[in-house]
């Protein structure tokens, strides 16, 4: 994200660029960036946002990212500059303002109030009433502006959600508290409607900040996107640029181990390129000049000049979020249980206070006192625990999916993923790793190991990332290697002392797999020949299992050959579909809706995309692509699968706890309400009802932390 | 009776003093990274600044 801006120091024009850090652990680390990247020239300042594992870099614009990237590197931080994302995270800020108004109200009326209980009258308790008239007016105005709009919105257009009830109940709380104060009557019921709003808003601000945390994580996560790429001016100068600022015709060059930032025509060059994210299909394509690519692939094996077709929202992969857009119609149907809820509960409340004005007025008694009574019945009747007994449960399970490294977007998520009777499986990059790793890896030892992790290190290519990732895993040190020298095409050299070393494409083709496969030499002799395949998440079986015994059967939907599949399939004893186009993915997921299932869909790649969007929920690995990433509902990291069933076990409890929940809010509602209809309920008993009432709604969600 | 006229506006004055304070530092960001913030206290920026 790149943004211009004025600035105080020196430097008279500035850009702004956001990072994702995910190596930041300690307050060490903030003060060594903050730091560290001040001294770097050209960088104005830096602003660490832990929590988010972003850092926001204010540079002059002609540093490109990759300079800022490099920079970190130096620092010793790995680091990726962050897209723009069309979605603004949720603030939380204007809930929370709202939450510090009613909370003042509350704390001040409730000490005139309890002055009134212990018996204050006359002169006072009309003094009281008025001071607590005057707090509550402006803060009910301000505070219950959230639910006022939301009511209203849902009215206009002819429906019904929780905020109707309280919208109502609040204002009608309100004028008839104002009129027994302009009247000087014994009760007034201003703690009530504060008080209703300062629980209410507790539970607002719970989902808002849930929801802004994990989208907040899920960003810093996108890793596979180009943010931009080298273009050549007239001159033949390469210049670092957005790829939102890109057009049809420039000349886009791009580094062996980079990623397209744009589609296009192939004008020098030959090279394999990896589409895996828009695909599926796991082996590397050969391409050369004409070729048609699009933006996401990743090049392997040499620098490639690319005569740019189509950028930005012109590009395929926009394309395909455009199709996801679509796809996600049936997702924005679906109605949270909350508002279900609502549906019910709204029409009853209104209708049994209805009910009590009118009984009384037929009972003889006064308009005033029928309707003093109505009132009480619809505060009593509030769904104050109703309001916390969802989002209080959610935030609980959210909080503790997250320690586990499940970070779920929204409460509607865990409530969609509770609901999933049936799974669906991506292969590449979801039931296996998506990256290749060595498969005789202990054909390495001593030093030839050392010597082969130096050389990993230093190169971009998948294999040599892989390799570096097992040695690296088994505590190899690397050697000291000097003259570093990548051969494009073929491997890399380097020198090791006065000994020359490689690490390269095998010479001699062993079989068929050489695409696969490299050879390390050492002193012009080939020490061991590493071959590499995509391989099983670790757990996968276990996890397939697991979601057996839960009630949910799996089966796989890949876009690679029937070969690679039907491999996989075996292994893991499942069903499956291969050659899928993300139409057919689609197409499977909607066959399995209209028979009544609701489908979990666990994918990663682009392709993957359309169908994360129109299945019921889905969950991507955090190795997923950018669009995976927003496509999907919940987003696990590491490499396990188990975090699926996991997740898939904690839904399910919250949504018992939900429900649980709302039985002891109703069930306090069938013990007062009996009393608000009789007309003894007083405002001293209706606070302390509410307050009992939604503890105990919070107490039981807490359990959730626990289990 | 006394009594309460100054006790009640030193109550409002006190709460509205807090509802100040938590609106400012909310304007100032200081809720937007709880966990960098909980951080922050333990870098010694001092050391670069000498005391006088």
């Amino acid at each position: 994200m790149t943004r211009e801006s004025d600035l105080p120091t020196g430097i008279k024009r500035c850009s702004e660029t956001l990072l994702a850090v995910p190596g930041m652990h300690c307050a060490g680390c903030i003060s060594k960036i903050e730091h560290g990247l001040v001294a770097v020239s050209g960088v104005a300042s830096a602003r660490v946002d832990f929590g988010a594992k972003q850092v926001t870099v204010a540079h002059v614009p002609e540093m490109p990212a990759p300079a800022l990237v490099a920079a970190f590197r130096q620092l010793g931080f790995e680091a990726h500059a962050l897209v723009a994302s069309g979605d603004n995270p949720e603030d939380a800020r204007p809930l929370l303002r709202a939450l510090g108004v009613a909370g003042f109200a509350t704390m001040n009326i409730m000490l005139l109030s309890v002055s009134v209980w212990s018996g204050a009258t006359g002169a006072s308790r009309d003094m009281f009433h008025w001071l607590s008239a005057i707090i509550a007016l402006p803060a009910v105005a301000y505070a219950g502006r959230p639910f006022f709009r939301s009511a209203w919105g849902a009215l206009r257009v002819g429906r019904t959600n929780m905020d109707v009830p309280i919208a109502i109940g609040v204002i009608l709380t309100t004028a008839m508290s104002l009129f027994e104060t302009v009247t000087r009557g014994p009760h007034v019921w201003f703690d009530g409607a504060t008080m209703l709003l300062f629980f209410l808003l507790s539970g607002r601000v719970l989902d808002a900040t849930m929801r802004a945390r994990a989208r907040r994580g899920a960003l810093s996560l996108m890793q596979s996107s180009a943010p931009g790429g080298y273009i050549l001016d007239a001159q033949g100068v390469a210049h670092w640029m957005m790829a939102e600022n890109m057009a049809a015709g420039m000349m886009l060059l791009v580094a062996a181990g980079d990623r397209l930032a744009a589609d296009g025509v192939i004008t020098q060059g030959t090279s394999r390129v990896d589409s895996s994210i828009l695909t599926g299909e796991s082996a590397p394509r050969a391409v050369t000049v004409g070729d048609q690519i699009t933006a996401g692939m990743l090049n392997l094996s040499a620098p490639l000049t690319v005569r740019i077709t189509a950028a930005g929202a012109d590009r395929a992969i926009a394309r395909l979020t455009r199709i996801m857009a679509d796809a996600s119609q049936s997702r924005a149907k679906y109605v949270r249980i909350a508002d279900r809820a609502a549906r019910i509960y709204a029409p009853a409340v209104h209708t049994l206070a209805a009910l009590s004005f009118v009984g009384w007025m037929l009972a003889g008694a006064g308009w005033h006192e029928a309707l003093l009574i109505g009132v009480a019945v619809l505060i009593i009747t509030c769904p104050c625990a109703l309001g916390l007994a969802v989002p209080v449960a959610q935030v609980v399970a959210t909080g503790r999916l997250m320690r586990a490294g499940v970070l779920v977007k929204d409460g509607s998520a865990l409530e969609r993923l509770a609901q999933a009777d049936r799974a669906l499986f991506d292969k590449t990059g979801t039931l296996t790793m998506g990256a290749p790793l060595p498969q005789n890896i202990d054909a390495l030892d001593g030093t030839n190991a050392q010597v082969a992790l130096a050389l990993a290190q230093a190169n971009r290519h998948p294999l040599s990332q892989g390799l570096a990732r097992s040695l690296t895993s088994r505590g190899v040190v690397p050697v000291p290697l000097t003259q570093i020298e990548e051969m494009p095409g073929e491997g890399i050299m380097a020198r090791w002392g006065a000994v020359t070393v490689a690490l390269a494409r095998p010479q001699v083709t062993h079989d068929e797999e050489d695409d696969a496969a490299v050879d390390v030499t050492i002193a012009d002799k080939v020490v061991a020949h590493i071959v590499f395949a995509d391989q099983l998440r670790p757990d996968a079986l276990k996890a397939i299992a697991k979601l057996r015994i839960l009630g949910l059967e799996s089966s796989i939907l890949s876009g690679d050959n029937v070969q690679a599949v039907t491999q996989i399939a075996r292994a893991l004893n499942l069903t499956a579909q291969a050659n899928a186009r993300p139409q057919d993915k689609i197409d499977a997921v909607k066959h399995l809706t209209a028979a009544g299932a609701h489908v979990l869909m666990v994918g990663d790649g682009l392709n993957d995309g359309p169908a994360l969007a129109a299945a019921h929920v889905s969950m991507v690995p955090s190795s997923a692509s950018e669009v995976g990433q927003q496509a999907a509902d919940i987003v696990f990291m590491g490499d396990g699968l188990m975090a699926v069933p996991q997740a898939v076990t904690v839904a399910r409890r919250t949504q018992a706890i939900v429900v649980q929940n709302f039985v002891l809010a109703v069930g306090y509602n069938v013990l007062a309400v009996p009393l608000a209809v009789a007309g003894v309920v007083t405002p001293m008993i209706a606070a302390l009802a509410m307050s009992l009432s939604s503890m105990i709604v919070v107490a039981n969600s807490l359990r959730l932390a626990r289990a | 009776m006394t009594g309460l006229s100054f006790l009640i506006p030193i109550a409002l004055t006190m709460g509205l003093l807090g509802l100040t304070a938590f609106l400012w530092a909310l304007d100032k960001g200081q809720f937007d990274d709880p966990e960098g913030s909980a951080m922050r206290i333990l870098i010694d920026d001092e050391a670069e600044e000498p005391l006088p």
